[in-house]
């Protein structure tokens, strides 16, 4: 009894302390009138991680078609593709906003920032980073968002000739074991929109859920459309004779992000880079190259 | 039965342990339903060459005959011969885990395969003669140590032993408790049971012997009638053995 | 000397070296200083333990980064949002940790015993249980996991699962069982050798000396250790994680984290666990004293 008398007593006091505070607001930081261009933001910005220098986080590997242009010597720790090299969908869109925002791409530093590194708390070794995050409302209260770069539509891959890639639509999908990587929306997808009988498999990587279908136990994977094309690619077969079965339309609005440590003021200057290039057509042809002339899976039908 | 009417016949066994031989060339011959007592100090060999009798103990050399069988001999089956001699140790040894009556229908059970029924009429029985019947559902560390030694003997009994091995068994009671065990004893000699008894109590061989074996170092010195090992003893080591348990106040 | 309580003096000393009174073993040595000083050394207690874990809480609060790390662990929001599925998931820890054990115990008995084989004819027996001991305490158990969960199912034998759960569970019992028989062992070797002369000397074979003598008494002896591997068995489902690919507790936690940005599934996790855990072991510091006061208090010889 007075152990329970006192357990109670230190469990109160901790607990008295932790809720004593709610979460702080945090007021916005005026500054008269808005910048006019994302350079003249840019150059008002005195947080950055490396002077002078624009810091660019992403994951390792780096997979197509998020960038490309194969390893390289100079920088040989990149797996998959060398971002340094500009080629690839985000680093092409780095390279443009890093431009717009007034660095050169000399100036542009890539640092390996893992997916579950970018939303923990203190501060973030990079300036933002760009790694087909998609901007949720929870995960806008761990980090910043900038605004959309790509709107995404998900994907179903699968091996060539099995029952699954016949399916007539999300209905159908419900019989299949399905699977996604950890970390993505993907997974919500599965279970709120197609809610499969069976329960739906998560993989800490995307090489677990190649090796798993690959391996035949799972029948197929629910990834971003690019990934799917880069998974799906003839060339590179990373799933064995694996086929994009379709895509889902985009009917909640998901979009990647770029993510930055809370109120970093760098934001705004990022969100008007990417203003611009959406202004001037920039960003569409991007993601023409990138995502569409430069995969070679062809047309993905949309499956409802 | 052997022909010789021999029950049990040691034969020149010696046994070292490591560098110490501690049985020299023992001899010894023992009549059915024989009471034989072993005395000696410490260290003389008694336990030893008790176990060697039960093979818990192998013999380096030399045999040992148990009703005509040699079972010291290659390839004997030494559970069946374990079985048919009986031993009580100085410790008690009960299985502290089961009770007294499962530790008395254990050996009949697994060993003799006897139906459980029967086992534990049998074990009823003796425990009814030897004034342990309330206690039969309580785990030996309820009972006193000479309760406990008595179970053990009850044990030893159950298995319908041809002869029966007794180590010490009333050195480690409190005074007060030796008499119970040793009346259980002394029922089994009238009964007729061949028994081998390695004891203290010299008043007690003196009473049940019908022969006294005084072991001194890995040899029996000197074996006789009871009245003939103590008060005429032969051997000047014996005597001076006896007189040192009379000093001691033991007799 | 007879020991009371009307003897004790107020003033809230404990004879050393004095009479131990029975079953006071049993008494929590944590509360039992404040039995001995009655209410003001409950008073002091009270106020010492506020005192303390308040100036714990205070020094926490003060950090310059406590609000974002509250936001970020302590996040009630998001623990409400996401207990129900972690706790629906755990169930599947409880499912793992309650067959893995029961294979567990048993295969480790089994190489206990082959390890205590004796004679030279059983000596490859008793290399094989060394040699397996060796290999499964000395490689991580979640290497194990990894290795049997993904290495198995791509060689394709037929017949076998191909589950990476089936695997995993595999992975953690090959390796439990390791440590588990070294336990049993040592409750094995316990047996004071007099126990098996008096079993031999009634004429049982070697083999029923240990079934119906050593291991009974060995196992109960061991009991504490083997529960504590048991609470150990608990926390290492943790582990299926992983390479499963059907969600338990710590992966539903690692899922809501990813998808939400946020830690605080990862504690929902943690108390889930400790539900669990924490009852049994005090069933096993109950167990040990128990077994402690036995010895020492009971038996009349």
């Amino acid at each position: 009894m007075m152990r329970r008398v006192l357990i109670g007593v230190a469990a109160f006091g901790l607990l008295l302390a932790a809720c004593a505070e709610e979460n702080p607001v945090i007021a916005p930081t005026g500054t008269g009138t808005p910048p006019a261009t994302a350079a003249d933001c840019a150059a008002g910005v005195t947080t950055y991680v490396n002077p002078d220098t624009l810091t660019v986080g992403t994951d390792n590997p780096a997979f197509p078609p998020y960038f490309a242009g194969g390893e390289t010597k100079e920088n040989p720790d990149w797996e998959f593709n060398d971002p340094n090299t500009g080629k690839g969908f985000e680093a092409a869109v780095a390279y443009e906003v890093a431009a717009r925002m007034g660095f050169t791409s000399d100036q542009v530093d890539w640092v390996v920032a893992p997916f579950n590194q970018t939303y923990k708390p203190g501060p973030k070794h990079y300036d933002f980073a760009i790694e087909q995050i998609s901007y949720t409302e929870k995960r806008a209260q761990a980090v910043d968002f900038s605004e959309s770069y790509y709107d995404v539509n998900q994907a179903l891959v699968a091996v060539k000739g099995t029952p699954i890639t016949k399916t007539s639509g999300i209905a159908d999908l419900k019989d299949y074991t399905l699977a996604a990587q950890i970390g993505t929306t993907n997974y919500d997808f599965i279970a709120n929109t197609i809610q499969p009988s069976e329960e739906p498999g998560v993989y800490n990587s995307t090489a677990d859920a190649v090796a798993a279908i690959n391996a035949g136990q799972v029948d197929g994977l629910v990834v971003d459309l690019p990934t799917a094309l880069f998974l799906a690619d003839p060339f590179v077969q990373e799933v064995k004779k694996g086929v994009v079965v379709g895509q889902f339309a985009n009917l909640s609005g998901e979009h990647f992000g770029i993510t930055f440590e809370k109120s970093n003021p760098l934001v705004g200057c990022v969100n008007l880079a990417l203003q611009e290039m959406k202004a001037d057509g920039t960003l569409e042809s991007i993601t023409q190259v990138w995502l569409s002339e430069k995969t070679n899976v062809g047309e993905v039908p949309v499956l409802s | 039965m052997s022909a010789d009417g021999r029950a049990l016949r040691i034969e020149d066994v010696h046994k070292s342990f490591g560098k110490l031989e501690v049985l020299r060339g023992i001899d010894l011959s023992v009549a059915e339903h024989e009471v034989i007592c072993l005395i000696g100090a410490s260290g003389s060999g008694k336990s030893t060459m008790l176990r060697c009798i039960d093979l818990l103990e192998p013999v380096d050399a030399g045999r040992i005959v148990v009703h005509g069988e040699d079972i010291t001999a290659r390839g004997v089956d030494v559970n069946r011969i374990r079985r048919r001699i009986g031993i009580v140790f100085q410790a008690f040894n009960l299985f502290p885990h089961m009770t007294v009556m499962r530790n008395i229908t254990l050996g009949p059970t697994e060993a003799l395969r006897m139906p459980k029924s029967e086992a534990e009429a049998r074990a009823t029985e003796l425990l009814e003669r030897f004034g342990l019947l309330d206690k039969k559902d309580d785990y030996p560390d309820r009972l006193s140590g000479g309760q406990q030694q008595r179970v053990a003997i009850v044990r030893a009994l159950a298995m319908q032993p041809d002869i029966m091995l007794l180590d010490e068994v009333t050195s480690a009671l409190d005074p007060e408790l030796v008499a119970e065990v040793l009346n259980v004893i002394r029922e089994l000699a009238s009964g007729g049971m061949t028994m081998v008894i390695a004891t203290h109590e010299m008043g007690f061989a003196r009473d049940i012997a019908k022969r006294v074996c005084f072991l001194d170092a890995g040899i029996i010195l000197e074996q006789g009638p009871p009245e003939q090992i103590f008060t005429e003893p032969q051997e000047d080591r014996t005597r001076r053995f006896l007189q040192s348990i009379i000093d001691a106040g033991r007799m | 000397m007879a020991y009371s309580r009307s003897d004790a003096p107020d003033s809230g000393t404990i004879v050393p070296g004095g009479p131990v009174p029975p079953g006071s073993e049993r008494r929590s040595r944590l509360l039992e200083p404040l039995r001995q000083e009655g209410a003001k050394g409950v008073m002091v207690a009270v106020v010492s333990t506020a005192v303390f874990f308040g100036l714990i809480g205070w020094l926490v609060l003060r950090s310059p980064n406590w609000p974002e790390v509250k936001q970020l662990f302590f996040n009630g929001q998001e623990f409400r949002d996401t207990f129900p599925s972690i706790a629906q998931k755990f169930l599947r820890n409880i499912q793992y940790f309650m067959i893995g054990e029961v294979f567990i115990l048993a295969y480790a008995l089994f190489l206990a015993v082959l390890r205590s084989l004796p004679g030279s004819v059983f000596f490859p027996l008793r290399l094989l249980s060394i040699m397996y001991t060796d290999l499964f305490r000395g490689i991580p158990t979640i290497l194990v996991i990894y290795l049997l969960a993904f290495g198995v199912p791509s060689l394709d034998i037929p017949g076998a699962p191909t589950s990476p759960t089936f695997w995993a569970i595999v992975g953690l019992v090959l390796s439990y069982s390791a440590y588990v028989s070294e336990v049993y062992r040592a409750g094995i070797e316990s047996v004071h050798p007099s126990q098996i002369a008096a079993a031999r000397a009634l004429g049982l074979s070697r083999w029923q000396s240990l079934r119906f003598v050593v291991i009974p008494q060995a196992v109960r002896r061991v009991a504490p250790p083997l529960l504590n591997d048991f609470v150990a068995l608990q926390k290492d489902t943790a582990l299926v994680a992983f390479v499963v690919v059907v969600p338990e507790a710590f992966k539903m936690a690692q899922i809501h984290q990813n998808a939400d940005f946020n830690f605080t599934p990862l504690l929902a996790a943690a108390l889930l666990f400790l539900l669990i855990t924490v009852p049994l072991t005090r069933v096993v510091d109950w167990m040990i004293a128990r077994e402690r006061a036995r010895r020492q208090g009971g038996g009349v010889v």
